[in-house]
């Protein structure tokens, strides 16, 4: 098992830690230090993937994140990990890869077909090849498509792994561990700073890593190492490995994801696989360096074909050659360096093509030296060789090599400074565009401001640093180090003219030159018409690699300068970010807060079935054996309640403790009635609105003293309720001098209904509350003290019945719920849930939240009489325009099916009998159904237009969805009890 | 984004709810004032001033101005002192 292609010497690797992989099932070895890709090129494989289109062979084209075409799939099972760049893909033993996108295997893959069928793979095939017959779209074309397209494959199945998220403060974040970024971390972290410095990588230092460049006198790891020593020794400064900043926001607010246990070989227990940190920074380095360019020419994405500078990280971070004898293509100077490198490494070079007509004079003797040829003037026009590189053509020459490497300059990383929408500016000396205004408290420094070389990257980094935190009252000063300007010259070649076979621009997303022009050709001229049309730059990496070449040729094509052309704006996420991550753990029962009720653990005893009410987890109904069917159990709850008694956890309902001299007056102004004259010991009910007129919300509030009332809302606007009225007082009131607070949770509450309830009551409390008709008749509300316990009684009843509503410190809810059950024992007491609580309050014609829709208003809703005329109210003003005073509005009604054995279910719509089924027929529609066991039939409640004139006509409910369609008539809505005889006994 | 709560410290976004722009109330008086007030919004391009609710912490309403092309917020003061 030898790495055929390791050097012997070298390398930040730890050859005494051997790990064991496999590609494809082949057992392969690398070492501690290796990517996944470095180990592949020490092991020779060139191959690696299959790409989107065309299905040609596709090798590692790079050696850090911006990699477009060395993507394979991590993993197996519900941890399969698709469409992962080998490049930043940390080896561990045990890891097992798979090439992607390919069938039936890497080598031989039918799918590579599609290379012959490129006519209809051209920019914008979507829009123009499938066009008709539309039938087809779903059932031929977007499955054919998406089985010869496309990348790796998702697992489908529920991610088994925990995400983190995390927050933090910073004077200063540093984006990047290269020469800039160390120096500028050095320099705010002597100055005492609180320094956050995020590094993408594993290990911190950047091209340093990759180079073979001296400062201080000492090789650039070694320096690395020392800065890294005192950064960790300063106990403000906090190093973040792993991590990728992804996104600017306002105010200083920065996005990043940490791989926390990646590169683990199994999941660390209690750590998470990735954490999310949310970073607040006052003051922001950018030095996330640049990405170098490819050049577009002839079999450019051969397998083989790499970038220059990558080939320097191969060779001088993971002692690993990507060939034995190689060519290189440049036009800058940094590309003379990697035939420097690889010379050095042993690898022979056989020709340096230099694109422009004049060398670097001392590098190109040195390579000469070395033994390379050197053509000058010289152009790649094709490449050549079955599944990976073995000829490259320039003009009339061919070379015979494995390894082409590949130099057109560099691209800042300009996006994080673009985030908030700063314009990248094109700089002629670089031929790039670097950062132009960047968000407020960022600077930018090192390559990623333009400043392409060592010397230069560590003075800049430095002051940036000390100038960040001296603007925030620190002392600093840049730290200074000693390095050398290299050459670093470059003429931009975006095309080579007379390319043979593909030219790729995107390689990701297989984007040739063609196919730019044939966009320009078509009128996409703009650079954002450009990349949806073509999908340059919309695939994984972004156009990391691609984006400027591809926006130089459009400006060439269509007559115009690359600045007047333009470049796409850089948006959140810089690079691929899991939803899971961003999730967090809020997934499955921790989506969101579970609430449960004081009586959630006896509910459970009884068997009770939940369901969810807002947050809430309610009693639905009390199954007991022998039921077979909810409507059954339901029938029986409502049957106890309307014959005997029982009993039902209110608590849910929203309770606002309002205390104060103006706390009366307070809620005259957001009821439309009066609650200044309510007595003290009484309850009222009341509707408040919203400011536009329509309903907000109802509920009963009661006074228990001359300056206190207790509000209750309904389950769902508890805390739409509680934000609308402080917004009333401290908005709109000030003035007013009152406090309120939320009380929800704090209290149990249990509704006992039923004739036998106050019996019930009676014989818990005893002495403690006179709960005669005479002493507490109906709407009292009175504060008293249960076996020392504070507590409250209300007679108030939403089922119909003689009941009331008793409440004690939500600790003591347990306890007060035996009790109840207890005491009622001797009275055939039954509990009941939210189901048969319905059922009752739509006998009795109570709205819920099927009315209390958003859309209606009190008249709506048949409670337009209770707007006082002496007062003004939030809505009075807005309830009274035409619109909302329409008589033709719909009114609530009930409805009854003609034939007692249909069923109504809400949603469906009303019509008059013989009027077509038809939008323009529409007539409102049933908003709240129930089998009702005292009338015996099913009963609904509706909105229906002029709905109160229409008593006893005889309609239609219409329900196509379900089939529905039943003969109705129109009813008052209150079905039971119209007198409220039950009420006041 | 961050909001600096005059009673809590700069606080991140999520902790916050947004009413709106600072607008007077309807006039009960005339029917188009009353709609005008409800329905309409000057939506600037520029400061602005908002009503925001600290909802995860004091419970206070600020005026927050806040500049629309930038969302660089240049000051929150409680409801109750600001005035609407």
């Amino acid at each position: 098992m030898s790495a055929a292609y390791r050097l012997a010497t070298g390398g930040l690797i730890d050859r005494a830690t051997p790990l064991d992989f496999t590609f494809d099932g082949r057992a392969l070895r690398g070492f501690a230090g290796d990517t996944l890709a470095s180990a592949l090129v020490a092991n020779g494989v060139r191959t690696v993937g299959r790409s989107f289109k065309y299905h040609r062979p596709r090798g590692l084209f790079t050696a850090g994140p911006e990699e477009p075409s060395g993507l394979v799939e991590l993993g197996s099972g519900a941890r399969r990990e698709p469409n992962t760049k080998a490049t930043t893909a940390e080896l561990f033993a045990g890891l097992r890869v798979a090439s992607q996108n390919r069938w039936p295997s890497l080598k031989f893959d039918l799918m590579a077909v599609n290379g012959l069928l490129a006519p209809l793979f051209v920019a914008g095939f979507y829009y123009k090849t499938f066009m008709w017959p539309a039938a087809l779209w779903e059932r031929l074309y977007e499955p054919v498509i998406r089985r010869a397209a496309g990348l790796g494959r998702a697992s489908g199945a529920p991610d088994p792994d925990p995400y983190d998220k995390s927050h933090a403060f910073c004077d200063l974040l540093v984006i990047g561990s290269g020469p800039a970024g160390l120096a500028a971390a050095l320099a705010a972290g002597r100055a005492g700073a609180r320094v956050i410095l995020c590094e993408d990588d594993f290990r911190l230092g950047g091209r340093l890593l990759s180079e073979r460049q001296e400062i201080d006198g000492r090789p650039g790891p070694d320096w690395v190492g020392a800065i890294e020593a005192e950064l960790a020794a300063l106990p403000e400064v906090r190093i973040l490995r792993r991590t990728q900043v992804f996104g600017a926001y306002d105010g200083g607010t920065y996005g990043a994801v940490e791989r926390v246990t990646d590169h683990l070989p199994r999941p660390e227990p209690g750590l998470p696989r990735q954490r999310l940190w949310k970073i607040a920074a006052r003051r922001v380095v950018l030095a996330a360096g640049a990405v170098e360019r490819p050049l577009v020419f002839g079999g450019n994405d051969r397998p083989g074909v790499m970038m220059a500078a990558s080939v320097r990280t191969y060779l001088n971070r993971h002692a690993a050659a990507p060939g034995r004898r190689a060519a290189v293509f440049t036009t800058t100077d940094d590309g003379w360096r990697t035939a420097l490198d690889l010379q050095a490494a042993g690898v022979e070079v056989a020709v340096v093509i230099e694109a422009r007509h004049a060398a670097p004079p001392a590098l190109a003797e040195a390579a000469r030296r070395g033994g390379a040829q050197i053509v000058l003037g010289g152009q790649v026009t094709e490449t050549r060789g079955l599944g990976r590189l073995r000829q490259v053509i320039a003009g009339d020459s061919a070379f015979g090599v494995d390894l082409l490497a590949i130099s057109g300059g560099w691209n800042p990383q300009v996006a994080l400074s673009s985030h908030l929408g700063g314009r990248a500016v094109w700089s002629e000396a670089l031929a790039t565009f670097i950062p132009g205004e960047p968000p407020p408290g960022m600077s930018v420094a090192g390559a990623a401001a333009g400043q392409m070389t060592l010397a230069a990257c560590l003075a800049a980094g430095g002051r940036a640093g000390a100038e960040a935190v001296i603007d925030l009252g620190f002392k600093a000063r840049p730290p200074v180090f000693k390095a050398d300007d290299e050459a670093a010259s470059v003429s931009p070649l975006w095309r080579v003219a007379g390319s043979r076979g593909k030219a790729f621009v995107d390689l990701q997303h297989d984007v040739t030159d063609k196919d730019i022009e044939l966009a320009a050709r078509e009128g996409f001229r703009t650079v954002e018409h450009l990349k949806r049309y073509t999908t340059l730059g919309m695939a994984t990496d972004q156009g990391k690699t691609s984006n400027l070449n591809g926006h130089a040729l459009i400006a060439e094509l269509t007559g115009r300068s690359i600045p007047e052309a333009g470049t796409t704006l850089a948006r959140p996420p810089h690079l691929p970010v899991a939803i899971a991550a961003f999730a967090g753990h809020h997934r499955g029962v921790h989506f969101r807060p579970a609430r449960p009720t004081p009586s959630h653990d006896w509910a459970r005893e009884q068997g009770a079935s939940l369901v969810d009410a807002g947050q809430w987890k309610r009693a639905q109904w009390f199954r007991r054996p022998g039921e077979t069917d909810w409507l059954e159990t339901v029938r029986r709850e409502v049957t106890a309640v309307r014959t005997g008694v029982g009993v039902c956890d209110v608590s849910t309902l929203g309770k606002i403790d309002i205390q104060g001299p103006d706390a009366g007056a307070f809620l005259d102004r957001v009821y439309i009635n009066t609650f200044s004259t309510l007595p003290v010991g009484k309850a009222r009910y009341g509707v408040m609105l919203r400011e536009d007129g329509l309903v907000l919300d109802d509920g009963t509030t009661a006074r228990l003293g001359a300056e206190h009332f207790v509000m209750s809302t309904t389950t769902v606007n508890a805390g739409r309720v509680m934000q609308h009225l402080e917004y009333c007082h401290q908005a709109l009131w000030p003035d007013l001098d009152l406090q309120m607070v939320s009380v929800t949770e704090q209290w149990a509450q249990f509704a006992v209904a039923g004739p036998k309830s106050r019996a019930l009551l009676q014989a818990l409390v005893g002495g403690a509350a006179d709960l005669s008709a005479e002493a507490f008749p109906y709407m009292g509300a009175v504060a008293f003290r249960l076996d020392g316990v504070a507590a409250r009684l209300f007679r108030l009843s939403f089922s119909g019945e003689l009941a009331f509503e008793i409440a004690v410190p939500a600790s003591f809810g347990d306890s007060l719920i035996r009790a109840l059950m207890a005491a009622g024992a001797d009275f055939g007491v039954q509990p009941y849930g939210t189901e048969a609580l319905g059922v009752m309050r739509i006998e009795k014609g109570h709205v819920g939240g099927g009315e209390l829709n958003g859309q209606t208003t009190a008249r709506d809703l048949g409670l337009g009489r209770m707007m006082s005329r002496k007062k003004a109210c939030i809505g009075k003003a807005m309830a009274g325009r035409p619109g909302l005073a329409d008589p033709q509005r719909p009114i609530l009604v009930g409805v009854t099916p003609l034939d007692a054995t249909q069923r109504l279910r809400g949603g469906a719509h009303f019509l008059r009998l013989g009027a077509e089924a038809s939008a323009a027929n529409d007539e409102g529609h049933l908003t709240s159904t129930a089998f009702s066991p005292s009338l015996e039939r099913w009963i609904g409640l509706g909105l229906l237009v002029g709905g109160d004139q229409r008593i006893g006509e005889r309609i239609r409910a219409y329900d196509p969805i379900r089939g529905g369609d039943v003969e109705v008539e129109v009813r008052h809505p209150v079905f039971l009890d119209p007198e409220g005889v039950r009420l006041h006994v | 984004m961050r909001i600096p709560c005059p009673y809590c410290g700069e606080r991140d976004l999520s902790e916050f709810v947004c009413r709106g722009e600072v607008a007077t109330r309807p006039d009960p008086t005339t029917l188009s004032a009353g709609l005008d007030a409800l329905y309409l919004r000057d939506n600037p391009a520029g400061p602005t001033r908002e009503h925001w609710y600290h909802a995860q912490g004091c419970r206070l309403w600020l005026v927050v101005e806040r500049d629309t092309r930038t969302h660089a917020v240049t000051g929150a003061r409680p409801a109750a002192e600001a005035g609407s």
